[in-house]
């Protein structure tokens, strides 16, 4: 077993101490390399909150210099020490409190500029991350990582790391002070210290535990969540509501019963503190009554000794939170640090070869695939696809048509062999450029949200409306576009929910034709759409593909009218090639199915 | 022109308190054990204000005389007081957790019910990131407060009244310089409500936008990947999370404003006290030790008024989350169920839609509606296949018929019954629908199939499935307990159609709604099921939403819409040999079927 990357996300209580460790680290690292770029800042608002605080410690020792010393010279007829003294509590009061409200702002800037680090670093990842990672971790998971773990980071930041240093700080001068005072009195604290240390090392053990198990739950919450929400056209329609209350109601109870337990642990720890603190003050004052009430103590040696020891837990409640939000935040660093371990099955090249103006020449050698070892779904072949080919790929449901096609535009790695594009290994080319060049289409059209323009103009960023306009036209979908509400600019909603799915697979037919890519992969493009549409869209291809390499999936063999080329497929293998013409007049898989094809039509 | 959008933000925002008291019909289990939870607070406050006291005593009595009899005792008082203001800090955490985290999973429950219970239009206008930002660190924010906020609002605002009643009994004249040096506090408290309240409700609006973008770009990743968008999607991303950001800081601007005047306005009272108290002491008006008293008493509310600030950004916080809760809960439902629903015993499946006219919401008044006047008529037992151009309302119509969505005017009836007369729960009994975007949820093939009749055998799931030509599922790891959907294995778009529709069958419904049932599937496949499928069709009345010729041929008769009415129903041959629309709806692209078809009737 192993906890790198998102591996053991899910288990709880069986991690081994190495683990834990290896873990802690990890989010430790992330915590460094997040802080490290805004390390000039931290000290600076440090500075702030020390400086503020000594100002706020000044007050006390001028009222009471203003009553021992102004109020005699007053008497005596002299205003200057008690004007004095007002003027320094004035000076001292305003500038506290300016230094603490830039210390405010300071640290939101600080918590905001580590969160969106954090934030880009994860929304990257994320996208960089190849499918088969994506097919494993579930959306819902994924987006877990960035709302919740998130928020609870940001709880961590808003709390304020300075605040930790801070309170650190003010216990150690308190305590030395003690010492300096009283000795003996420094020697209770520091025995105190042991109870202390025994009641933070159970926090901590429990709390890792419970918020580790928090995140997951959460995680599972959220899951359900969003799969409700993006199904509820099938929830309702089969009436799923109250089976989906009842296992939704179990997962927020769970999701309860363990944020109850971390809060619960919480509430030990802070009165524990409180009741320390409050016990050490006891028995300061037991051993220093006795040593006044013999005469070995002043008087006023007791009373500081008894202030300081009490200030001493003063910062406790606030170290408390801090150490919670601490807890809670390292387990969703754990998780997130996780994610971002990661590395992805189709990675970016080292050194990008640059890619010249594709021409489209894909050739795969030597190429076998298996999504996991020992399924085999490509068994080992060769194919040449020359430049301005439209190739049509038959075959029933399952022979491997899709994994080919995905195979071109990497959204897998070939498990052996190597595929090219005009002579350079795909895996050898950045991401923008091959994509620049290959671009696939495939039957589940997802519209953005955002305007159709929006949605069209993803095939290129910064197309101008002409440009949209006349890419919507070339696929005749700018009749219906134009017929919406707002027209382009219409605001297609979440998931396209009103716009249909023929229509979806126009705009994002659009799309393809506006990026304008050297190969161009079409999977099931065209399922949704009724055959008039379906005829324009044939119209439009042939002028796009007539200078470009294409692949073309289709159930529909109307397809293949286009094509200069079939490749029949069965079970992941190229079973038949040859142009259109030639296989229809033979006796093969293709004459058949083109027969059967023929039959269905009207 | 009506948008029926997000509700748009009241000009004049209802107060705070008004706000809150949206929450009160979820707290109100939780109030009882808030006001105990205050009591307890306070009760804790005042015994740590008793041990000053005592210490005071201690030390100014037997002390001071050198008597250590009296030693134990005094400090037995002060380590019990401790103990006991420990123990009250302890009892009100622990007692508080099960109230709070109860109505925070109550409200999650709700909330969930409630979105669950909403129509289609209501989830096509909201992102679900919005409504999972609502569903997770809004709630939370509620508990939080629930918790901690409101039981120390409370308790502070307490604290300050009893202060300030016993600072006017020691000293008026000082008291009232206290009183007016606050008053610029009060006004700046007022003035920050309006402030903080709109930056914290843009906040989290713009937290709940970006759980969106975070979720289109998980959901729409292979579109994102196809085109290589991911530097696009991070840019658009960033762009979002700065302008979160900003809110950010400017909400810490506000904290920080409303900070320096809490920090401000005790330390400008107190240097004029200090004056005026001085001048009057050294007019033998009040005496040193009155004002040392005075002094004490004031220090011990600081405190109490720091805490506001951070307390009522907290306040504020939880309002804004309780305003967007509240948007949700307070949706007016457009899909209802009826009073007093009308029951069909055994229904017969005759649906019939009768003038129906349908606008979506956001459709201009005057503008043209989506369906304009249907009139439709399905027997018990026929098949009709609809069939039109892409964009023409086939998809609305089955929607229309599961009451996904209300028609705007007309009716739908079944067996006579319309079926706005019918609860939801038992119309989609009787109608079951299969979508051509098919969503699997994270269960088992069995549950998945059987979403519409849990109760169903394994005979009818076994006949399900092989009508829909599904039986690959036996195959897979697990057989038919294999976990699918999100959180499980990934099946093909085909294979996700083929669930679909025998989920449908499964259903064993009076009426089947097909919305292009077999889009993704290859020749082969396509003709089994259809050869299947015939056979149910036989005894189920259906309406099969048609692009393909192959399909209409399933059906008894076609009925053809566009342009919102159905414009020629007939059989297949009828509809070919009269309707020069038809023709070019369904036939295929090329004219040589066409010939075929003539040449084998000729």
């Amino acid at each position: 077993m192993t906890v790198l990357g998102v591996q053991g996300e899910e288990r709880g209580a069986d991690l081994s101490r190495s683990e834990r460790r290896q873990l802690r680290r990890r989010s430790l690292r992330l915590l460094g390399s997040l802080m490290r770029p805004l390390r000039g800042r931290l000290v600076l608002t440090m500075g702030l909150v020390v400086v503020s605080t000594a100002l706020q410690a000044l007050g006390p020792a001028v009222i009471a210099w203003g009553i021992d010393t102004g109020l005699p010279a007053l008497v005596k007829g002299m205003a200057l020490p008690l004007v004095g003294a007002v003027a320094i509590y004035l000076v001292a009061g305003v500038l506290s409190g300016t230094l603490i409200a830039a210390y405010t702002i300071q640290t939101a800037q600080i918590s905001q500029a580590i969160l969106i680090d954090l934030r880009k670093r994860v929304f990257l990842q994320t996208q960089r991350l190849s499918l088969e990672f994506h097919e494993t971790y579930t959306s819902g998971r994924i987006i877990s990582r960035q709302t919740s773990d998130l928020d609870s980071i940001r709880e961590l930041l808003d709390g304020g790391v300075n605040e930790l240093v801070m309170s650190v700080l003010y216990m150690l001068f308190t305590a030395v002070g003690l010492v300096l005072v009283d000795p003996t009195s420094g020697l209770v604290l520091v025995c105190s210290f042991l109870p202390l240390a025994l009641l933070l090392g159970w926090f901590q053990r429990k709390s890792e535990a419970v918020f580790r198990e928090s995140r997951v739950a959460s995680a599972k919450l959220i899951v359900h969540f969003v799969e409700t929400m993006t199904g509820m056209r099938a929830v309702q329609a089969f009436r799923k509501e109250a089976r989906n209350n009842a296992e939704y109601g179990e997962l927020a109870e769970h999701y309860r019963r363990i944020n109850a337990r971390s809060i619960r642990l919480f509430a030990v720890l802070d009165p524990g503190l409180t009741l320390i603190g409050n016990l050490t003050v006891a028995i300061v004052l037991l051993t220093g009554g006795f040593r006044v009430a013999t005469g070995d103590l002043a008087i006023g040696v007791l009373l500081a000794a008894v202030l300081y020891s009490r200030r001493f837990f003063d910062p406790m409640e606030d170290l408390a939170t801090f150490y919670n939000a601490y807890q809670s935040a390292a387990a969703a660093l754990e998780k997130v640090s996780g994610v971002l371990e990661e590395r992805p099955t189709v990675p970016e090249p080292a050194s990008p070869v640059p890619l010249p103006p594709a021409r489209g020449n894909v050739r795969f050698e030597q190429v076998r695939f298996a999504y996991k070892e020992g399924r085999e779904v490509l068994p080992r072949f060769d194919l040449d696809v020359p430049a301005g080919h439209t190739v049509a790929l038959v075959g029933s449901t399952g022979a491997g048509k899709s994994t080919l096609a995905k195979l071109i535009a990497r959204f897998y790695d070939p498990s052996d062999g190597r595929i090219t594009l005009d002579g350079v290994d795909l895996r050898d080319l950045a991401s923008n450029d091959l994509h620049r060049a290959v671009v696939m289409v495939t039957q589940e059209a997802y519209l953005f949200s955002g305007s159709v323009a929006d949605n069209i103009a993803l095939g290129r960023p910064g197309a101008s409306r002409a440009e949209i306009v006349a890419a919507a036209e070339a696929v005749g979908a700018d009749p219906f576009i134009r017929s919406l509400p707002g027209g382009y600019d219409t605001d297609v909603n979440k998931r396209g929910g009103r716009v249909s799915a023929g229509q979806r697979q126009l705009i994002s037919f659009a799309r393809a034709f506006l990026a304008d890519p050297a190969v161009l992969i079409l999977d099931e493009a065209t399922a949704s759409l009724d055959i008039p549409s379906e005829r324009l869209v044939q119209r439009a291809l042939q002028t796009l593909l007539a200078d470009r390499t294409a692949l073309i999936i289709a159930h529909r063999l109307s397809t293949v009218a286009i094509a200069d080329r079939v490749l029949v497929m069965e079970r992941g293998r190229i079973v038949e090639d040859g142009a259109p013409d030639e296989l229809i007049a033979g006796t093969g898989r293709f004459a058949t199915l083109h027969a059967a094809w023929k039959d269905s039509l009207v | 022109m009506t948008r029926t959008a997000k509700p748009a933000r009241p000009t004049r925002a209802p107060s705070t308190l008004t706000a809150m008291r949206k929450l009160m019909p979820f707290a109100r289990p939780a109030l009882r054990s808030v006001l105990i939870a205050m009591v307890m607070a306070l009760a804790a406050s005042l015994v740590s204000l008793a041990i000053p006291q005592v210490l005071q005593r201690l030390v100014d009595g037997p002390l001071r005389s050198g008597d250590p009899s009296a030693v134990p005792g005094a400090v037995a008082l002060v380590a019990v007081l401790g103990a006991i203001e420990a123990g009250l800090y302890a009892l009100r955490r622990a007692y508080i957790i099960g109230p709070a985290t109860g109505v925070e999973t109550r409200m999650r429950r709700a909330f969930y019910a409630k979105l669950q219970d909403l129509p289609v239009a209501f989830h096509d206008r909201w992102p679900s990131g919005q409504l999972l930002s609502r569903s997770m660190s809004d709630l939370s924010l509620v508990r939080r407060f629930i918790a901690f906020g409101v039981v120390y609002l409370v308790v502070n605002v307490i604290t300050i009244g009893i202060g300030v009643v016993v600072l006017l009994l020691l000293n008026p004249l000082l008291a009232v310089i206290f009183t007016v040096c606050s008053i610029p506090l009060w006004i700046n408290g007022f003035r920050f409500e309006q402030r903080y309240n709109v930056v914290a409700r843009r906040s989290q609006d713009q937290a709940g936008d970006l759980a969106t973008l975070v979720e289109e770009s998980v959901h729409g990743i292979r579109v994102l990947k196809a085109f290589g968008r991911g530097r696009t999607a991070l840019e658009q991303f960033t762009s979002r999370a700065e302008e979160l950001r900003g809110t950010e800081i400017e909400k810490s601007r506000a904290v920080a404003a409303i900070w320096l005047w809490l920090l401000l306005v005790p330390d400008v009272a107190f240097a004029f006290c200090l004056l005026v108290g001085v001048w009057q002491a050294s007019l033998g008006h009040i005496t040193v030790g009155g004002l040392v008293a005075f002094f004490a008493t004031a220090t011990v509310l600081r405190f109490p008024l720091e805490s506001i600030g951070f307390l009522l950004s907290m306040l504020f916080d939880t309002r804004a989350a309780v305003d967007r809760l509240s948007e949700v809960f307070e949706s007016e439902n457009t899909v209802r169920d009826p009073e007093h629903p009308v029951h069909i015993t055994e229904a017969r499946g005759r649906l019939s839609f009768e003038a129906v006219r349908f606008a979506y919401p956001d459709t201009a008044a005057d503008g043209p509606a989506l369906l304009e006047h249907v009139d439709l008529a399905i027997e018990p037992g026929e098949t009709m296949a609809l069939v039109g151009l892409t964009g023409s309302g086939k998809t609305t119509m089955v929607e229309l018929a599961g009451r996904l969505y209300d028609v705007t005017g007309g009716a739908i009836r079944l067996d006579g019954v319309d079926i706005r007369d019918l609860t939801r729960e038992e119309l989609r009994t009787h109608i079951a629908m299969a979508f051509e975007d098919a969503t699997l949820f994270s269960a088992s093939v069995r549950d998945n199939v059987l979403l519409g009749r849990p109760d169903a055998g394994e005979e009818a799931l076994a006949e399900a499935l092989e009508i829909a030509q599904a039986s690959f599922v036996y195959d897979l790891p697990e057989g038919l307990d294999t976990r699918i959907g999100e959180e499980g294995l990934s099946l093909s778009g085909g294979q996700r159609q083929r669930l679909a529709l025998a989920r449908a069958v499964a259903a064993n419904p009076a009426v089947l709604v097909l919305d292009d049932p077999l889009s993704a599937l290859d020749v082969d496949t396509e003709a089994l099921v259809e050869a299947a499928l015939r056979r149910v069709l036989t005894r189920t009345t259906a309406l099969i939403v048609a692009h393909r010729p192959s399909t209409v041929q399933l059906a008894d008769r076609v009925a053809l819409l566009e342009d919102g009415r159905i414009l020629d129903v007939g059989t297949h041959t009828e509809l070919l040999a009269r309707s020069e629309r038809y023709r070019f709806v369904i036939s295929s692209f090329d004219d040589r079927p066409q010939r075929d078809r003539e040449e084998v009737r000729a």
